[in-house]
């Protein structure tokens, strides 16, 4: 449908076993090749024809969005890369430990030139079960990693107890309840988990289900709003309380989702002032959003994405027959302002 | 107006076709020689009378070209500057140590040429001696100005002009911003950068005055001085956009002129070395010949196919040389 290159890009805080994915992705018989970006060149090598080295160089756009910044290096180098157009079938982009992801993503909706002929396809976060939960603790950067994934490897996961995993399980859905999750050793996982996913494609926002009550149909339709938690903690490490499943449940002090959804149809002349004042005055705190809308009067499921300031959003497709139309948004961020967020949305009832 | 350009004067049928084979970047003429740059390490050679014929200059991408009438300058992924001639012959000029991307090239006035790898700007003299600068971040653009060994570098955060022979320091005109693409004009009074933003920026040298030259779709990827520097051809919009450089203020406190609208965005823009005339070329493979004073039209190329990547007129303005981004390429005569 599109010859775009996709371009992945692999996170984790330093140590968490991202250079070890990135070869197994490039030894595995996939017959693909890969164009690889690397901010350090670590102490393990990469075995690839085609591998460049860039300084990761953060660049603030003039356009009055404060946290808009892009990686000027990656507009450069996937600009050369892009003249070997053939030479490649896929980008991987890994970034530093403590590396933001957002300018990476960033990057791709505000350059054309990068946008026209290349597409982000995913973030890809490596934890390390062993250490995560101490990150999470002093490392902002770990938890953005964590936050901004679409796919998290919980990697590691013979060093540490059960018990203990479950628990590293349990703080990262906290913080990042939508991400596909996969238990590793030394980043063991079938690659179309990791590549190839489309993450960032508006035509695949199916479903925003939090991913660790898939399954539960009936119980997580109700839980899926009341994530969000206004009352007061009196600790800094949060609280858990058990879910049918097992798996505990936290709250992360700083960085938290959101899900809301609703039955009535929305005001496309509300919603849309809405979201864009949201995101202009809540940019910064807003690591990632999605939506599905149902407009009144309006045939079409209308999907929406967005980093930051950056909102991305088109009619995706008709609504089917006897498909359920509501609405449904998703914000994950640091200290979201829930309760404006709640009553912003309740707000654009057609 | 549509963009069929149904009714516009066409010089269409004076093409000669040339099938470069691999994605066209830029164009130039060596002389009489149309010569077409591709991105994947080879140029092709297209003398007036003759066979074209394909020169393989890099082990790998082409990512930087400029052009004197002798000679076409690369630099590659390959860490190398190579010269080549109209007859093919090409020479490596400087190899990076680190083998460290090209990213930028640039040709002065006397022979003196110019690359920047990274951070480092490095220029050479006709007799070969070699200079280097580094700046904050990594190059985003380089030229030389009219006169004397004076290269200007684009980078974060705004510019630096630097005398390359002589001991005094570099200059660094500050604006905050990513600046990429940079262009001198032919007077030496005005520098301009294109920004990451859909936006110009430029700096009067007199005074040091700013200016800010906006309203732009997309980024600006292609800047052109028309003959004598009386405007500023630019893409970035689906207009062509000129900017007024007559009189002592250039542009500043004024509108640009605005022709040859189209559905599509220009891509490319490059004026002709005698006459107030740009050729304009378009993402769907138009190509329009522009008059500025009257905006009157001339079809060179039909919009239907890749985005054109290149455009070069030759010395005298007799020819027209087109690529596109598919491969497609063209040498119009209007002689």
């Amino acid at each position: 449908m599109s010859d775009k290159v996709p371009v992945t890009v692999l996170t984790g805080y330093l140590g968490a076993g991202k250079t070890t994915l990135l070869n197994r992705i490039l030894s595995e018989p996939h017959g693909q090749k890969y164009a690889v970006i690397v901010n350090e060149f670590g102490e393990i090598g990469i075995d690839n024809d085609l591998v460049v080295g860039a300084d990761e160089e953060i660049f603030e756009m003039n356009n009055g969005c404060i946290c808009c910044t892009v990686r000027g290096d990656l507009v450069r180098i996937i600009d050369g890369l892009m003249r070997r157009k053939g030479k490649f079938d896929a980008i991987i982009v890994e970034t530093t430990g403590l590396a933001d992801p957002a300018p990476v993503a960033q990057t791709f909706f505000m350059d054309d030139n990068v946008g026209r002929k290349a597409k982000l396809d995913a973030v890809v976060t490596v934890a390390d079960a062993r250490w995560l939960q101490d990150r999470l603790k002093d490392a902002p950067e770990a938890k953005n990693q964590i936050a901004f994934a679409d796919v998290i490897l919980l990697n590691k996961t013979d060093l540490v107890e059960p018990d203990a995993l479950s628990e590293v399980e349990a703080r990262i859905r906290g913080i990042n309840p939508y991400a596909k999750l996969h238990k590793t050793e030394r980043c063991r996982i079938a690659l179309p988990e990791v590549l190839g996913r489309n993450a960032f494609d508006l035509d695949r926002i199916m479903e925003i289900e939090p991913e660790f009550l898939g399954g539960d149909g009936h119980h997580h339709h109700d839980h899926a709003h009341d994530h969000a938690h206004d009352h007061e903690h009196e600790h800094g490490h949060g609280h858990a309380h058990h879910h049918d499943g097992g798996l505990k449940h936290y709250h992360d002090e700083e960085m938290q989702s959101v899900s809301l959804k609703t039955d009535r149809p929305l005001d496309p002349d509300k919603f849309f002032p809405w979201v864009q004042e949201l995101v202009q005055i809540e940019g910064p705190s807003i690591l990632r959003c999605k939506g599905i809308l149902s407009f009144k009067d309006d045939d079409q499921r209308f999907v929406f994405q967005g980093v930051h300031m950056i909102l991305d959003g088109d009619h995706q497709r008709p609504w089917q027959p006897g498909e359920k139309r509501e609405s449904r948004i998703v914000f994950i961020g640091r200290k979201l302002p829930m309760d404006k967020i709640r009553e912003g949305f309740a707000g654009c009832a057609a | 107006m549509t963009d069929s350009r149904a009714n516009t004067p066409s010089v269409v049928e004076r093409t000669r076709p040339v099938k470069s084979g691999a994605p066209v970047v830029a164009a130039h003429f060596l002389r009489e020689t149309a010569a077409f740059v591709l991105g994947e390490g080879a140029i092709v050679l297209v003398p007036r009378a003759g066979e074209a014929r394909n020169v393989s200059v890099h082990d790998g991408a082409i990512l930087a070209t400029a052009a004197d009438a002798k000679r076409i300058l690369t630099g590659g992924d390959d860490g190398k500057v190579v010269a080549t001639d109209a007859e093919g012959e090409s020479t490596i000029l400087a190899a990076d140590a680190k083998q460290r991307w090209i990213d930028h090239v640039a040709v002065g006035p006397a022979g003196a040429l110019a690359w920047s790898a990274g951070r480092e700007a490095c220029v050479r003299t006709a007799k070969g001696s070699e200079r280097t600068l580094e700046v904050p971040s990594t190059v985003g653009g380089l030229a030389f100005a009219p006169k004397g060994l004076r290269l200007a570098v684009a980078h974060y955060n705004g510019l630096t002009l630097w005398f390359a022979n002589a001991q005094s320091e570099p200059e660094r005109l500050q604006w905050k911003g990513s600046h990429l693409d940079v262009a001198v004009s032919p007077d030496g009074r005005f520098v301009i950068t294109s920004m990451q933003e859909p936006t110009l920026h430029g700096w009067r040298l007199a005074d040091r005055k700013d200016m800010r030259m906006s309203g732009y779709g997309a980024r600006v990827r292609s800047l052109d001085w028309s003959v004598g520097g009386k405007w500023l051809a630019t893409s970035g919009s689906t207009q062509l956009i000129l900017w007024p450089f007559q009189g002592k203020d250039g542009p500043m406190g004024k509108a640009p002129r605005i022709l040859a609208p189209a559905e599509v965005q220009v891509e490319v823009v490059a004026c002709h070395p005698k006459q107030e005339a740009v050729a304009v070329g378009y993402t769907d493979g138009l190509v329009l010949l522009v008059r500025i004073e009257d905006g009157a039209e001339v079809l060179a190329r039909k919009g239907a196919g890749a985005p054109i990547t290149a455009l070069a007129w030759s010395a005298t303005g007799a020819a027209l040389a087109v690529g596109a981004e598919d491969g497609e390429a063209g040498v119009i005569d209007l002689g």
